[in-house]
């Protein structure tokens, strides 16, 4: 963040097509968007491009983001949950230069929001899309590395693995140890990964009002959830799935219904438990809510619904 | 069975399958009632396994049909159905013992999860009933329940392959496809192997079809014997009358040149 | 009386494939019929074709020419052309035959070798274990042997072993090969008794007795065959 808190400022280059892909690509790849709509949950074969990033830097993510965007978007990037983080601001700053559109950091506020390992706290609403960066697509892919066999047995929807897996870790763990990408079943039918969100994040994805579109790049598959779709953790009759707790809430906001993040903040080992959603504890914060470690008001700055054109 | 009390669980019908101008199988028909244990034996190279392949449904003849009847009564032609109906049969009315359990195992997870996968992918969701199926069949194949969490590497072969046999029962299939069961095990394991599956076959009335190169083996598990030799059934019948009585001169050959069968 | 079994016309060649094609005829249209309730010794030289009518009475060889009729369930079966798996139901309820070799999977226990006839027909395991356990102390098989498997066990052992398993279950026919061949003078008493208890019970037993004593004590009647001429 900028020092007075607004969105760091781009200035439009204009040497590139609208959002750096040309218009054909981004055809290319609405028509995958449009297919996986159709079919919730099932991969999508892409045509990925080359970016000027790296794989793992949400390569897959950006290209959706750039298909969907249009000139009067309003975009929100967040990385862990962070607006400020390396990823979420090269983004950001990417599509500013690219595309010229608007940014915020006001989940309520965009129209689209690029996500990397979290869903915003705030409830998304109606019209708004959020765009997953993936890293690993398939769900299957750690019992059965062939990609003709994992394609064949979501076509027959033979997942008895998927629940080996579970099987497994309650055999080895006592419990359902899987925390991040927990898989589930999307409508009813395909088994997908959420990507590496929080398991405590998936009970947002059920019957959301938001679009939720999933790229990855490297492995060129998108899917996706259209909105108010039914999305179930998998889980057995007697281990139910359930949600990370903490026994207090954000150190700043005092929210106790966000996910914490575990902040060490000396070398001695102290350590402290605020919001992740750093938006959503931002404005707890400007809504007057204090935690029992928020430094005295002002000291932080002003936060959160920054934008910039 | 002849009298038609009883209907074939599964029927072959003029099998040929060539692998280009090799012919595997030649024109193969023949039948499996229910409770009945029909071994295919025959020298390597004779078209036995590519038969067993044809008759559980991995496969796909270049000539013939198979029909396999369904717990409901009904006769499917196997490869008729669509591959989703077909492997749903497959799953819930058949098992598949391969020769190697390596094969026929998750050799990456427990001995538990092995047993309990074809129940999952079933829909069964109560993880304390999987495991105590699991446990329930681990005894039935001789396997220390305290095993039941250790993965399949650390087993013997003869283990492996009756791991693999509780994994494929564990849904009460009414046949069973079973490639050299024996095969690539010591002799004394490969007894121990023979009891139990003579007993289970008896236990829970499976029709079992075996292919074996082992004439002792065939003797001591099947009721209904087929010899195979250049992909033609050069002979079929009852399992002693066949080993005692052979008409055919390659039968007679074969059961002259083996150690007492 | 009834007829439990019967031949009409039973020939049996073998042909030798790998030997020239040779032929060696061993019966030539034998009748033979076995009633509830009798014991029929099988008489006659060595190579009188005793062994293979037995054989073919058991379906263990197949005739060249001619029918055997086993009485099973009520009707006539003809074994020499029914389907393999009738076959299989009709000696497990009908028709059995002891040799002097046991031939079973190794390992099982010579308890269960002996119940599994019984087992097998729907009798409940205690039942069947408890009959068995009967007929090994009928025959002295030690306790101590009873939950061995009998590979290891002598030749008389075995016999006896398999003697027990072939009465473990009263079938309606017994065929007996040289049953009483090697056993010491009590086990053949022993054997003598069981024949005749079952005899009593209105089974029809066919036997190969070499011993003239045994034949004299369990034989209603001979049954006389003549050495076949070996076709030119």
């Amino acid at each position: 963040m900028m020092a007075d808190g607004t969105a760091e400022t781009a200035r439009p280059d204009s040497g590139y097509n609208f959002a750096y892909l040309d218009e054909q690509t981004k055809r290319m790849i609405r028509r995958a968007i449009l297919k996986a709509l159709a079919i919730p949950g099932h991969q999508v074969p892409f045509g990925s491009r080359e970016m000027p990033l790296p794989y793992g830097w949400g390569t897959g993510g950006i290209q959706v983001t750039a298909s969907v965007l249009g000139p009067d978007d309003r975009l929100k990037v967040i990385d862990q949950g962070a607006d400020d983080t390396t990823n979420a601001v090269n983004i950001r700053r990417f599509f500013a230069r690219t595309a010229n559109v608007a940014t915020t950091e006001r989940t309520q506020e965009a129209s689209l929001i690029q996500t990397r390992h979290r869903i915003p706290e705030t409830q998304l609403q109606e019209g708004q899309i959020l765009v997953y960066q993936v890293p690993i697509p398939e769900p299957l892919r750690w019992l059965e590395p062939r990609e003709s066999e994992t394609r064949k047995m979501h076509a027959l929807s033979e997942y008895g693995i998927m629940h080996v897996r579970l099987y497994e870790d309650i055999a080895q763990w006592g419990r359902i140890a899987n925390s991040y990408d927990y898989p589930v079943q999307v409508n009813g039918r395909y088994i997908a990964r959420p990507s590496p969100i929080p398991k405590f994040d998936n009970p947002k994805m059920d019957m959301n009002p938001a679009i939720q579109l999933f790229g990855a790049g490297r492995e060129k598959r998108i899917y996706a959830i259209p909105p108010y779709t039914k999305v179930k953790s998998l889980d057995f009759e007697d281990h139910p799935f359930d949600v990370e707790t903490w026994d207090e809430p954000c150190a700043l906001c005092s929210a106790r219904n966000s996910y914490l993040d575990e902040i060490v903040t000396d070398d001695r080992g102290t350590r402290m438990f605020v919001c992740s959603d750093s938006d959503y504890c931002g404005q707890r914060r400007d809504a007057g809510h204090r935690g029992h470690q928020a430094p005295p008001a002002g000291l932080l700055g002003q936060t959160g619904g920054k934008e910039n054109r | 069975m002849q009298d038609g009390q009883q209907a074939p669980l599964l029927k072959a019908e003029g099998i040929t399958h060539n692998f280009g101008a090799l012919r595997a199988c030649d024109d193969i028909s023949l039948e499996v009632f229910p409770g009945e244990v029909l071994c295919i034996a025959g020298e390597s190279g004779s078209g036995k396994t590519t038969l067993l392949k044809v008759l559980s449904g991995r496969l796909a003849p270049s000539a013939g049909r198979v029909t396999c009847r369904s717990d409901d009564g009904l006769a499917h032609d196997l490869y008729a159905l669509d591959e989703s109906a077909r492997r749903q049969l497959m799953r819930s009315q058949w098992g598949i013992v391969e020769q190697n359990p390596r094969d026929g195992l998750r050799m990456g997870v427990s001995a538990g999860a092995n047993v309990g996968e074809r129940l999952m992918a079933l829909g069964q969701r109560n993880y304390g009933g999987l495991r105590a199926t699991a446990l329930d069949w681990l005894g039935k194949v001789e396997i220390d329940g305290e095993r039941v969490d250790d993965l399949p590497q650390t087993f013997s072969g003869g283990m492996q392959q009756r791991l693999q046999i509780a994994r494929n029962l564990v849904t009460g299939p009414r046949l069973v496809f079973m490639d050299e069961p024996t095969g690539g095990l010591d002799v004394s394991v490969q007894a121990r192997l023979l009891d139990l599956l003579g007993g289970l076959v008896a236990q829970l009335d499976l029709a079992a079809i075996i292919v074996t190169h082992d004439l002792a083996v065939a003797r001591l598990l099947a009721h209904r014997l087929v010899i195979m030799r250049h992909g033609e059934i050069v002979e079929a019948g009852l399992t002693d009358q066949l080993l005692d009585d052979p008409q055919h001169a390659y039968t007679q050959l074969l059961v002259s040149s083996v150690l007492q069968a | 009386m009834t007829v439990m079994i019967h031949s009409e016309g039973l020939s049996k060649t073998f042909t030798l494939h790998n030997q020239g094609g040779k032929s060696l005829p061993v019966l030539n249209g034998v009748d033979f019929a076995a009633e509830a309730g009798e014991c029929v010794a099988l008489h006659g030289p060595s190579g009188s074709g005793k062994s293979s009518l037995m054989r073919c009475l058991y379906a263990n060889y197949k005739p060249t020419a001619g029918r055997v009729l086993v009485r099973h369930d009520g009707t006539e079966v003809d074994i020499t052309n029914a389907h393999p798996g009738r076959i299989v139901e009709v000696r497990r309820h009908s028709l059995t035959f002891v040799t002097q070799f046991l031939r079973v999977i190794p390992r099982v226990a010579t308890l269960d070798i002996v119940a599994e006839p019984l087992i097998q027909t729907g009798t409940p395991e205690e039942s069947a274990r408890t009959r068995a356990a009967e007929l090994l102390e009928r025959l002295r098989i030690p306790q101590a042997l009873w939950e061995l498997a009998p590979a290891t066990f002598s030749g008389g052992e075995q016999q006896r072993v398999n003697i027990a398993r072939g009465f473990a279950l009263p079938r309606p026919i017994l065929l007996l090969d040289e049953p009483t061949a090697s056993l010491d003078e009590a086990n053949r008493d022993t054997v003598i008794e069981l024949i005749l208890e079952a005899r009593a019970a209105g089974a029809a037993v066919v036997g190969i007795f070499h011993d003239a004593e045994v034949r004299g004590r369990v034989a209603d009647r001979l049954f006389s065959l003549s050495a076949q001429k070996a076709a030119a």
